[in-house]
């Protein structure tokens, strides 16, 4: 099974990178853009067929090192 | 005083700290390989040193504070054994749970390298009872992750319980932004635990010790803590 699981930043947690992203777009001229948040993406092959086994995994895998939960969110996706 | 390094893949400072234990300490420090799972009977102090552990993967000091010794290091600091965390340390022992917060990337994008004032906010710890509070000293800074965060009611606490060991301020112990050189929360430059035995700090006292590095101004934190275990004794 193909799985993803999202990383970004929690609300309220400066994020430099971003800012400098954000600033390299307008001077690019890239229009519209009001603000730039950076974050990652783990895309996971899961072995087996077990959706929920897979979800909790993946939960553990995010609370114990894909994710600070300090400044950090997450979101787990396992493709149907 | 029986010192332990901690070495991880990647780090780059051990050897800065081993020479600086030896100086002042008169004692080899023991290296410990990440890989093993205990610390050496009879061991005093677990220095984490710094560099760039895992290439700063994932994030500062994440995959070492998972590795295997760090458990050893997690049940020795219950025990109130004392643990010293330098810059890469500092990043890793936050990850390990073992100090509250965590280091960003610095407020300037940069990567900091030059000497920097820190204002002794107290002297009455294991590691700064070489200095006197309110005291200014000048210790090199290498990073570029160092700006410390931590939930606001973290950050209540740390001050409220008096754990801010250290502050970057001006040589004359003024803190203000200007010289807040990576944008750290209140200018913290480095924090104790809520028992006080385990420090934290981005900059590297190891550095300035001898007279032909210049300084000795990070000295007086090594020297504090053999006296520490001699009194102890």
């Amino acid at each position: 099974m193909k799985a993803r699981v999202t990383v970004t930043l929690k609300s309220g947690i400066l994020d430099p990178q971003g800012k400098a992203i954000e600033g390299a777009l307008r001077t690019l001229g890239v229009n519209g853009v009001a603000s730039v948040r950076l974050g990652k993406v783990f895309d996971i092959e899961i072995e087996g067929a077990d959706r929920a086994g897979a979800e909790a995994a993946l939960k553990t895998a995010a609370e114990k090192l894909l994710a600070n939960t300090v400044i950090e969110n997450y979101r787990v996706e396992v493709a149907g | 005083m029986k010192s332990v390094i901690l070495v991880f893949p990647g780090i780059n400072r051990e050897r800065d700290m081993a020479r600086a234990l030896r100086l002042v300490s008169g004692r080899e420090p023991t290296m410990v390989w990440h890989a093993d799972t205990a610390l050496p009977v009879g061991t005093d102090l677990v220095v984490i040193p710094g560099g760039f552990s895992y290439g700063d993967y994932l994030r500062c000091g994440a995959i070492a504070a998972r590795a295997p010794i760090m458990d050893a290091v997690r049940a020795f600091a219950a025990k109130g054994g004392l643990v010293l965390a330098v810059c890469n340390g500092f990043q890793i022992a936050c990850e390990a749970g073992l100090l509250p917060g965590v280091l960003m990337r610095n407020a300037q994008l940069r990567f900091i390298c030059r000497d920097v004032h820190l204002r002794v906010e107290r002297s009455d710890t294991p590691f700064t009872r070489g200095y006197n509070a309110g005291q200014v000293i000048r210790v090199p800074v290498a990073h570029g992750e160092g700006n410390y965060i931590a939930a606001g009611e973290t950050i209540a606490r740390l001050e409220g319980e008096g754990r801010v060991a250290f502050r970057y301020s001006s040589p004359d112990g003024i803190v203000d932004p200007d010289w807040n050189h990576n944008g750290a929360m209140n200018a913290i430059a480095g924090i104790i635990n809520d028992h006080g035995n385990v420090l934290g700090m981005m900059p590297h006292p190891e550095n300035h010790v001898e007279a032909v590095m210049g300084r000795t101004d990070g000295r007086r934190l090594f020297a504090g803590l053999v006296d520490h275990f001699k009194r102890a004794a």
